[in-house]
């Protein structure tokens, strides 16, 4: 059966044709959309902030989108249909996770920042060498991000196109970069927000048809679909409870809980999030995009159970992990199963359909990040620190498409390393860095009047470090079957997370750098910032 | 004015922002943010620290079946998407009717001074 899957999937070239046509169909329209969108941007609010027009459900959607990658839909899938119950802590976290978005950070952040994140961690600070931080922080949170979208990007195409040599597979990531150089470049927020919300639609419908069709053959019954997942898994009862991958020994229990925190604690400080907030006119519109988004992606992480159940049920374990032993491929595997099977025309209609949708939400995230990255790199960096706010807005908004062509090289690069793991466990480290270096400095900056300049430093790059120096000496990147380097062997940190570790230790450091400070903090800038944060006067 | 400020967007004179941040009035819009949503995030995350702890920590109770298949692990990880769906809910209708007319009211007058 796993052989004729992967035929399937690799010989019949009319699902190639299809899958192609679809997905060309979505560049086109988003293309188009880009060019239309470029003409629109005049001015740096345009490029960065797409003109703050758009309204809080548009956002919510695009929001949304943004946050909907392919480690919610191939990844979480991936998880609970081979590990099972311990997959679905990743959807509880990045949806519980928007709490901490809006009741403490989308809106004052929307009343005092201009851009970027920088512009609220270094609003009370001296500028340079805060901006410096922030822009490193965000560009490192965002290659992390990047590097699952792009591992989730050749996966894909392996299964799909039937592609198996890595200079085809390159050509695809390669393919992916250029396109999303192409969106930000010429589109800039605006063209961004648009693909945004096109992908958003399109990957709900299509989750909401193949959790429809999974849950029509068990009649409606989660029970039933439940119970089938459990036995056809193999692991019986214990598929449905928690433990089958963290609960194994006490280290992997600390990684569940070390998990669980960078969840939870991620999405605030993540930088792409962050910077939709500057796309709608208030910090009222801010809060209303954050209650959109929150239900839209609560619907879809719901989902996301059935489809992760459903693969478990109708697929064997084996065929899942021949196709991709991380899991990756689960939910298109599913969706060609339930649609009668890779040699009915409506398995393979339904595999191209899912692929089309999980190739666009790939491009989209991408988009977004280098975007991120990309404002980081001209406004805070450029602008701010190399020219020292004396550039011209032209320059700056040159300087961002330079920079889009830079990270858009560098993800293609890294896209071609990183193919067997995980990619919402590649994700889950980028909450952790964005967590431990980004989330306690917005913080402390809004809410904590002792803050200091010293504080922001030590805990944006302590933070930062230690997350990124955890990870690398983590079983994530050598010294196991599933590790990047599988042929080396330098891990001492056990966690696959760093979370529990780094999140402590920023907020810790931020404290501590502010206690132990020379300077006092600046009175009056904490005043401008909490009055402005709080009641929107001077919002640009 | 006599000269227009660098950046056009910025408000052309800077309100007293530490009277305005001493005042009765933005002490009250602060106290009721802070009243809010600083027990609230308390409460939401101890509540899903619970449920990850449980998880790894209690899998006999977490493994206890309630209906057919169903157990009390599901019905616990549902009741996580329950409660942010509610406390969203929550927050911005806390916000519409405490915070809104009271920043709307400092901004207006901030504004009316410049």
């Amino acid at each position: 059966m796993s052989d004729t899957l992967i035929l399937a999937a690799g010989d019949a070239s009319e699902h190639r044709t299809l899958i192609i046509s679809l997905f060309s169909v979505f560049v086109v329209a988003t293309l188009g959309i880009t060019i239309w969108a470029g003409r629109q941007t005049k001015d740096a609010a345009d490029f960065y902030a797409g003109g703050r027009q758009f309204s809080s459900f548009q956002n919510g959607l695009a929001v949304s989108g943004d946050y909907m990658s392919a480690a919610s839909f191939l990844g979480i899938a991936g998880i609970i249909a081979l590990k099972g119950y311990d997959g679905f802590l990743y959807s509880i976290g990045f949806l519980v996770a928007w709490l901490v978005a809006l009741l403490l950070v989308a809106e004052p952040l929307r009343n005092s920042g201009r851009y970027t994140m920088g512009d609220v961690l270094a609003y009370r600070m001296r500028q340079r060498p805060v901006r410096t931080a922030a822009g490193a922080s965000t560009i490192v949170v965002s290659i992390f991000y990047l590097l699952a979208q792009m591992a989730g990007a050749g996966v894909l195409v392996s299964l799909l196109l039937g592609i198996t040599s890595d200079a085809g597979k390159i050509a695809i990531v390669a393919l992916v970069g250029v396109l999303m150089i192409v969106y930000v470049t010429i589109g800039g927020m605006k063209g961004t927000t648009w693909v945004q919300m096109v992908k958003a639609v399109l990957l709900i419908a299509g989750t909401v048809l193949i959790t429809f069709l999974i849950l029509w053959k068990y009649d409606f019954n989660i029970s039933d679909l439940l119970g089938s997942a459990a036995k056809n898994s193999g692991h019986g009862s214990s598929f449905l409870e928690p433990g089958l991958k963290y609960g194994i020994t006490d280290t992997s229990k600390l990684d569940f809980i070390s998990l669980g925190i960078a969840l939870v604690l991620g999405t605030a400080g993540l930088p792409h999030i962050l910077i939709r907030f500057y796309t709608v006119p208030t910090a009222k519109a801010a809060r209303k995009s954050v209650n959109w988004a929150i239900g839209i992606i609560g619907a879809f992480y719901l989902m996301t159970i059935v489809l992760g159940f459903g693969a478990a049920a109708l697929l064997s374990q084996k065929e899942i992990t021949d196709s991709n032993p991380a899991g990756n491929t689960a939910a298109p595997l599913a969706a060609m199963e339930v649609g009668g099977g890779g040699d009915s025309t409506g398995g393979a209609i339904l595999l191209a359909v899912i692929s089309a949708v999980a190739f666009a939400t790939i491009l989209a995230v991408v988009a977004g990040l280098t975007l991120a990255s990309s404002s980081s790199f001209a406004h805070d960096i450029y602008a701010n620190v190399i020219r020292k706010g004396q550039a011209t807005e032209k320059e700056e908004v040159r300087a961002a498409r330079i920079a889009t062509v830079l990270i858009g090289a560098v993800a293609i690069v890294l896209g071609a390393f990183a193919r067997d793991i995980n990619v919402a466990g590649l994700v889950a480290l980028a909450f952790a860095v964005a967590a431990s270096a980004n989330l306690p400095t917005i913080l402390y900056s809004l809410f904590w009047k002792r803050f200091t300049t010293q504080g922001a430093l030590w805990s944006i790059y302590g933070g930062l470090i230690s997350s990124v120096v955890l990870v690398l000496f983590s079983p994530v990147v050598s010294g196991k079957e599933t590790s990047m380097f599988k042929n080396a062997d330098f891990y001492w940190f056990p966690l696959e997370n760093p979370g529990l570790i780094s999140i402590p230790l920023g907020f810790l450091l931020g404290w501590l750098g502010s206690l132990l400070s020379k300077e006092e903090p600046d009175k009056e800038k904490y005043a401008e910032l909490e009055v402005r944060s709080l009641t929107g006067y001077g919002a640009h | 004015m006599d000269t227009a400020p660098p950046d056009q967007q910025r408000p052309q004179h800077d309100p007293p922002y530490v009277q305005v941040q001493s005042s009765g009035e933005f002490g009250e819009l602060r106290h009721a943010h802070r009243s809010f949503a600083f027990p609230l995030t308390a409460a939401f995350v101890s509540w899903y620290l619970l449920y990850v702890l449980l998880s790894s920590y209690a899998g006999g109770f977490m493994g206890t079946k309630v209906v057919g298949n169903i157990n009390v692990a599901l019905v616990f990880g549902l009741a996580q998407f329950l409660t942010t769906f509610l406390i969203a809910w929550w927050y911005a209708r806390h916000a519409a009717t405490k915070l809104d007319p009271r920043s709307q009211a400092i901004r207006s007058r901030l504004e009316g001074e410049a």
